[in-house]
C-alpha cells in the first residue's frame, strides 16, 4: 500500500481528482437532493466527525501516530463555538429571571455571579473563531511536544493521550458552575442573530460544512502529495533511518499531530452549530476511539475512505441502534475486529484491490454517474 | 432544497386524505351516533399530522438499552411497556390501540437529541416516555421545543426547569429535600449533617438546597463532598465522615458508584442500623439496592415519594401486574413508578382534551387527577410538575424499604424555590 | 491541636489515611499486574482488561448463587472456590482469544488495542444479554464484611486485610513464577529476543499464549476480589481502566517492580490528596501529575532495556 501512495505521485493526484470531484457532488448534489432535512442534518453531523478521520488518516495512517484523544480536539473547538453561542443565547434579556442575568443559565444555578475572565473573549465572534483553532493546536502542540520530543510513541502515545480525554473529561464535568458540567452547553440558539435551529439555517450549514470539509481534504491531499507527506510515511516505515538522513523527526510528528487537532476542532466547532450543544461525552474516551475506528473502516491510508467511513460507520449505528438496540455493540465490536483483522485497509482498500481493476471494464461500458452512487449506499427514506 | 420542506405539508395532506376515507366507511357502520357525542374522527383529533389513525396511535419510548446507564433505565421501560400495554387492554385512547417505538439513547446524551429528532419529525409520534438522567433531558428539551413535542420524564431531578412541552412526573429537588431533612430533625434530633454525592448537575443543587434548609434551622453542614462519577474508591471520604462525626450523612451518590460507597462503608465498620451516624439518602431506590446488596444497605432511609411496600389497592395491583408481565423476581424503585404515570397522565390528558394535538393535551394538563396511581393520588401542577407526598423509607435486609413516615398532604412543587437558590 | 484537629485526631488521620491508601495501593496492584504481564511480554495493551475483570466477577456471584441453593454450608468458604473458578474462566477465555486474535497481531501492536476495544463491547453486550442490564449484588461470607476496631475513631475494614493479603500473595507468586521457574525465564527470555529465544528452542507461539492466559487468569481473580468493594455489572469493567492503564504505562514497559512503584506512588497520591481536597479535583489532581511526570520521563518509571 504505503509504496504505491508514495511512488507515484503524480498518477495518483490524477486519481484523487476523480475521487475528490466524486465526494464533492455526493455531498455537495446528492444527498441535499436525495435526503429531507432531517436526514441531511445527521449526514452534516456525521460528517463533523469525517474531519477527525481525515486527521487521522495523515497522523495515524501516514504518520503511524495513533491518536485515542482526538475527541479532546473535537471538543475543545466544540467548546470554543458553544460558548460563543452560549453567551449570545445568554443575552440580559433572554436570562432575566436569573439572579445574575446576562450569565449562562448553568453559571446562575452554580453561583456564579460574574462572567469569568476566560470567558469574556468568547464574546467577540472573530475571537472564538480564532479560539478554535487555536486553542485544540496550542494544546495539540504541547503534548506533542513533550511526547515526541522524548521520542515516545506507539501504544505508550496512545495510552496516554486517552489518559488526557479522561482527565479533561473529569475537569469539565467538575468544573459544572464555568463548563455546564456532565450537561454540556445546551440549548444555543443564535449565531448573530441567526436562528440557527431551523431548517433553512440547517441547510446553509450543512453546506458550510461541506465545504469546509472538502476545504479540509484539499489540505490534506496537499500534504500527502508534498514532500513532507512522502517524508512522513517514510517516517512511519523507518523511522531512524529518516532522522540519520539529517530531519528532525519529532517536529513533523508534532505538525501533522496539530495539524490533525485543527481539524477535529473545526469539526466539533461544526458539530456545536448543527447539533445545537456541546457536551462533555465528546471529550472523553469512548468516542476518542469510535473516531478512530471511523477512520480504519475506512481506510487509514485513504483520505475519501475516512470521509465514507465515518458516513458508513454513523450510518450503521442510527439505522441499527433504531431497529436492534441489543445488537447494536456486537456489530460495532465486530466491526472493530473485522477491520483489524481482515481488512487493516478499510473500505479503501476492498476498493483498490476488488473494485479498481474492474473500473476500465466498466469504464467502457458506463458513464461515471453510475459509479458515483456505488460505494454510498444513498439512505433509503 | 426546495423539496424537501414540502415534505412534510405533502405527507399531512396524505394522511389526512387517507384518513378521511378511512373515516367514512366506519362511520357509515357506527351510525352518527358516537360521531355527535365526541368527535373523534382522526381528522378532528389530530390537526397537526401526528401518527394517529384510525385504529391507533403512535407514542415513543427512550431510553438507554445499552451503556452505564441502562442499568437505571431498563425499569422505566418495564414500567411504560406494561402502561402502554394496560391501556390497549383497557380499550386505548379516544379508541385508538397505542403503538410504540423504542429507541434506544444508548447512554450518550447527543444520541438522544438525535432519537428525540427522529421520533418528533420523522415518526411523529403524539409524545414521548422517556430520558433518565438531567443530561438526556437538557439534550432533548431544545427538540421537543422546537418540534412541540411532549415528554413525560421520570426521574426526581434538580428542579430549576419548567418547559410547556415536558410533564415531570418525578419529584422535583425540594419535594424531595424539604420534607426528608425536617423529618430527620424532628423524629431524629439530627444536628449536624455530612453531605456527598456524585459529581454532576442533580446532587449538587440537591445539596445546595439542602444546605441551605439545614442553615436557616441552624444547625450545621459539617462537610461536603464530590467525588466523580463512577468512582470507585470512598475509604478517604469515609475516613473523614468518622472524623467529622456527623448526624446524618446525605448521600446522593448514583450508579456504580453506589455499590462502592455502601460496601465500603459497611465493611468501615460504620454500621447503619445503628443510626450512629444516621445515612439519608434520596439516590438508593430498590432497583439500586439489587447491585450493592440488601446486607450492606440495611438500616439506612430514603425520602423518595414512591416504596414498593406502600400499602394501597393501587399499588398492590401495580406490583402484581408488574411481576406478571416481567418476572418474579423484579423490583420496583420510585422511577419506575414514575415512568409507569406517564402514559396514564397522557391518556388522561388526551381524553379531556378530546385531541391528540399537542398544544390542546399540554392545555389539558395541568389539573389532570389519577386516583389510580401507585403512590396514591397524584395531581398535574400548572408548572407540569406532580404534586406528590413524600415518604421515607427504612431498608431492610431484603432490600425493600418499610415506609416509616408519609407527608400528611400532597407536597406542591416548586422548581425555581424562593431563597434557595 | 494540628488545624482544626487534636494530637489524637491527627494521628487517627494518618494512620486511617495510611491504610486506606494501602488498600488503594493494593487494588492498583491487582488490577494492573495482569495488564502488565500481558503488556510486558507483548507490548500490547489488551483494552478489554476491565471486561476480564468483571468476568471474573461474575463467576463469583455465580458461584455464590450455587452455594446458597445447593450447599449453604460452604457458604463461609465459598469466595476461595470463586476465585479459582473466576481465574479459569478468565484464563481460558484469555487463552482462546490469544489463539483466535491476538497471535495475528503480534506485528501491529496499535491494531491489538483496537481490536481488544472490539472485544470489550462485544463481551459487555454478552453479560448485558446473559445477566440482564441490571447490576448483580455479590453476597459475601459475613465474616468478610466486619472490620477490626483499633481505637474508638481507627477501624481496619476486613475486606481491605483480605484484598492486601491476596495482592501480596498474587505478587510473590508472579514473581517466583517469572523469575524462579523455568516457565518463567523462557517468558523472560520471549521478551528480550524473541527471534533468538527461537531459535533456541522455545515454544514462543506457546509461551505467548500462557502468558497471555496469565494475564487475564490475574484479572479474573482481581475482579472476583472487587465484588467485595465494587460493582458487578455489564460496564463495571470500564470504571478500572483509565487508572489500570496509567499505573502500568506510570511504571514502565514490562517492570513488575515498575508497575508496583507506580501503583504506590498514586494510591498514596490521590488517598492524600482526597483527604485534603474535594474528591474530583484529587482525582484531576493526580491524573495530571501521573500524566506530567510522563511528559518529562516518558518511558515511566522503571523500563527494561529491550532488543526489538
Amino acid at each position: 500500500m504505503s509504496s504505491t501512495t508514495s511512488a507515484a505521485p503524480r498518477t495518483f493526484f490524477g486519481k484523487d481528482a476523480i475521487a475528490f470531484i466524486v465526494l464533492a457532488a455526493l455531498i455537495l448534489v446528492v444527498f441535499p437532493v436525495a435526503l429531507d432535512i432531517f436526514r441531511l442534518n445527521l449526514v452534516g453531523k456525521y460528517l463533523t466527525y469525517a474531519f477527525v478521520a481525515v486527521g487521522l488518516v495523515l497522523c495515524w495512517g501516514f504518520g503511524g501516530i495513533l491518536s485515542l484523544g482526538q475527541g479532546i480536539f473535537f471538543g475543545l473547538g466544540g467548546y470554543c463555538m458553544a460558548m460563543f453561542l452560549k453567551l449570545e443565547a445568554s443575552s440580559p434579556e433572554n436570562t432575566a429571571i436569573q439572579s445574575t442575568p446576562g450569565i449562562p443559565d448553568f453559571m446562575d444555578w452554580n453561583q456564579v455571579t460574574e462572567l469569568p475572565w476566560w470567558w469574556v473573549p468568547f464574546n467577540s465572534f472573530p475571537l472564538a473563531l480564532i479560539a478554535i483553532l487555536l486553542v485544540p493546536t496550542a494544546f495539540a502542540y504541547v503534548i506533542g511536544a513533550a511526547m515526541f520530543k522524548r521520542r515516545v510513541g506507539g501504544v505508550y502515545f496512545a495510552i496516554i493521550t486517552q489518559a488526557v480525554a479522561a482527565i479533561l473529561t473529569i475537569l469539565i464535568v467538575g468544573q459544572q458552575g464555568y463548563t455546564g458540567g456532565i450537561n454540556g452547553m445546551t440549548d444555543l440558539r443564535t449565531l448573530l442573530g441567526w436562528d440557527i435551529r431551523t431548517d433553512s439555517a440547517k441547510l446553509i450549514l450543512y453546506f458550510v460544512n461541506a465545504v469546509l470539509l472538502l476545504g479540509v481534504i484539499l489540505i490534506a491531499l496537499f500534504v500527502k502529495s508534498s514532500k513532507f507527506g512522502r517524508l512522513l510515511i517514510a517516517m512511519r516505515d523507518k523511522e531512524d533511518r529518516v532522522r540519520f538522513s539529517g530531519y528532525d523527526v519529532a517536529n513533523f510528528k508534532i505538525f501533522v499531530f496539530c495539524l490533525a487537532a485543527a481539524f477535529s476542532a473545526i469539526g466539533g466547532a461544526m458539530f456545536a452549530l448543527q447539533v445545537g450543544f456541546m457536551s462533555p461525552s465528546f471529550v472523553g474516551i469512548v468516542p476518542s476511539i469510535e473516531m478512530v475506528i471511523f477512520c480504519a473502516v475506512g481506510g487509514r491510508l485513504s483520505i475519501f475512505g475516512a470521509v465514507y467511513g465515518a458516513l458508513l460507520v454513523n450510518y450503521a449505528k442510527t439505522t441499527f441502534s433504531e431497529s436492534f438496540p441489543e445488537l447494536w455493540l456486537f456489530a460495532m465490536g465486530g466491526l472493530f475486529i473485522a477491520v483489524v483483522m481482515a481488512f487493516p485497509n478499510g473500505l479503501a482498500g476492498i476498493w483498490k484491490s476488488h473494485v479498481e481493476p474492474l473500473l476500465p471494464r466498466l469504464m467502457k461500458r458506463l458513464r461515471p454517474p453510475a459509479i458515483v452512487s456505488a460505494p454510498t449506499k444513498a439512505p433509503a427514506e | 432544497m426546495t423539496d424537501a420542506p414540502a415534505n412534510g405539508p405533502y405527507t399531512l395532506n396524505r394522511r389526512k386524505l387517507l384518513a378521511a376515507m378511512a373515516t367514512i366507511p366506519a362511520l357509515g357502520m357506527l351510525g352518527g351516533s358516537r360521531a355527535f357525542a365526541q368527535d373523534t374522527s382522526t381528522a378532528a383529533v389530530n390537526t397537526t399530522g401526528l401518527a394517529v389513525t384510525d385504529t391507533d396511535v403512535t407514542v415513543g419510548i427512550l431510553h438507554s438499552v445499552t451503556g452505564t446507564m441502562a442499568i437505571s433505565e431498563t425499569g422505566s421501560v418495564q414500567a411504560e411497556i406494561l402502561a402502554i400495554e394496560q391501556i390497549n387492554a383497557a380499550g386505548g385512547v379516544l379508541g385508538r390501540q397505542i403503538k410504540y417505538i423504542q429507541e434506544d439513547g444508548a447512554s450518550d446524551w447527543p444520541t438522544f437529541a438525535e432519537k428525540a429528532k427522529k421520533l418528533l419529525v420523522q415518526d411523529k409520534v403524539a409524545s414521548v416516555m422517556g430520558c433518565w438522567t438531567s443530561a438526556s433531558r437538557k439534550a432533548v428539551l431544545p427538540v421537543f421545543e422546537q418540534y412541540n413535542g411532549m415528554l413525560y420524564y421520570p426521574t426526581f431531578y434538580e428542579g430549576l426547569e419548567e418547559s410547556p412541552n415536558v410533564i415531570y412526573t418525578g419529584q422535583e429537588a425540594t419535594q424531595q429535600i424539604l420534607a426528608g431533612i425536617d423529618w430527620v430533625v424532628d423524629t431524629k434530633g439530627a444536628k449536624s449533617f455530612y453531605l456527598l454525592g456524585s459529581d454532576y448537575i442533580w446532587p449538587r443543587t440537591s445539596n445546595k438546597i439542602a444546605r441551605k434548609h439545614i442553615e436557616m434551622k441552624g444547625l450545621k453542614v459539617v462537610g461536603e463532598e464530590y467525588y466523580p462519577l463512577e468512582h470507585t474508591q470512598f475509604n478517604s471520604v469515609i475516613n473523614k465522615i468518622k472524623l467529622t462525626k456527623p448526624d446524618v450523612i446525605y448521600a446522593i451518590v448514583v450508579g456504580g458508584s453506589n455499590v462502592a460507597f455502601y460496601k465500603q462503608l459497611k465493611a468501615a465498620g460504620i454500621d447503619l442500623t445503628k443510626e450512629a451516624p444516621l445515612l439519608l439518602t434520596i439516590s438508593v431506590t430498590e432497583d439500586e439496592i439489587l447491585g450493592i446488596g440488601g446486607e450492606n444497605m440495611v438500616g439506612a432511609y430514603a425520602a423518595m415519594k414512591y416504596f414498593q411496600s406502600i400499602e394501597n389497592d393501587n399499588n398492590k395491583a401495580f406490583v402484581d401486574a408488574f411481576k406478571a408481565r416481567w418476572g418474579d423476581g423484579i423490583v420496583i424503585g420510585d422511577v419506575t413508578q414514575a415512568a409507569y404515570l406517564g402514559p396514564w397522565l397522557w391518556k388522561a390528558a388526551v381524553e379531556k382534551a378530546g385531541s391528540f394535538d399537542v398544544d390542546k393535551v399540554r392545555e389539558a394538563s395541568p389539573g389532570i387527577e389519577l386516583a389510580t396511581a401507585p403512590e396514591g393520588y397524584v395531581k398535574v401542577h400548572d408548572n407540569h410538575h406532580l404534586w406528590s407526598k413524600l415518604r421515607i423509607g427504612h431498608a431492610r435486609l431484603d432490600g425493600q424499604y418499610d415506609v416509616v413516615y408519609e407527608t400528611a398532604d400532597l407536597m406542591e412543587p416548586d422548581p425555581f424555590p424562593e431563597g434557595y437558590q | 491541636m494540628i488545624g482544626d484537629y487534636t494530637y489524637d485526631q491527627f494521628f487517627s488521620i494518618l494512620a486511617m489515611q495510611g491504610f486506606a491508601g494501602l488498600v488503594l495501593f493494593s487494588v492498583f496492584v491487582l488490577m494492573a499486574l495482569g495488564l502488565a504481564i500481558i503488556f510486558g511480554q507483548m507490548g500490547v495493551i489488551n483494552m478489554a482488561h476491565g471486561e476480564f475483570m468483571i468476568l471474573g466477577a461474575y463467576v463469583t456471584w455465580g458461584t455464590g448463587l450455587f452455594v446458597t441453593n445447593f450447599a449453604p454450608a460452604l457458604f463461609p468458604i465459598y469466595f476461595f472456590v470463586a476465585m479459582a473458578l473466576a481465574f479459569c474462566a478468565s484464563f481460558t477465555l484469555g487463552v482462546f482469544v490469544e489463539w483466535a486474535m491476538i497471535r495475528h497481531l503480534y506485528k501491529r501492536p496499535l491494531d491489538t488495542l483496537l481490536a481488544t476495544w472490539g472485544l470489550s463491547l462485544i463481551l459487555q453486550q454478552t453479560y448485558r444479554s446473559v445477566f440482564g442490564a441490571r447490576e448483580v449484588g455479590v453476597t459475601l461470607p459475613d465474616w468478610m464484611m466486619g472490620s477490626l476496631p483499633l481505637t474508638d475513631i481507627i477501624e481496619v475494614p476486613i475486606n481491605g486485610l483480605f484484598v492486601m493479603a491476596l495482592t501480596t500473595l498474587i505478587a510473590i507468586a508472579v514473581a517466583l513464577l517469572m523469575y524462579k521457574s523455568r516457565w518463567g525465564k523462557q517468558v523472560r527470555a520471549v521478551t528480550q529476543n524473541r527471534i533468538m529465544a527461537g531459535a533456541v528452542g522455545i515454544n514462543t507461539k506457546m509461551v505467548d499464549r500462557m502468558t497471555f492466559g496469565l494475564g487475564c487468569g490475574i484479572a479474573g481473580v482481581a475482579g472476583s476480589a472487587f465484588t467485595m468493594i465494587g460493582s458487578t455489572g455489564p460496564t463495571a469493567g470500564q470504571l478500572y481502566i483509565v487508572d489500570t492503564f496509567l499505573v502500568v504505562v506510570f511504571g514502565g514497559a514490562g517492570s513488575l517492580i515498575g508497575t508496583i512503584a507506580s501503583a504506590f506512588a498514586i494510591s498514596q497520591a490521590q488517598s492524600t490528596m482526597e483527604f485534603f481536597l474535594s474528591g474530583s479535583m484529587a482525582k484531576v489532581l493526580t491524573l495530571l501529575t501521573v500524566v506530567g511526570i510522563l511528559m518529562l520521563r516518558p518511558q515511566g518509571l522503571f523500563t527494561l532495556k529491550i532488543r526489538r
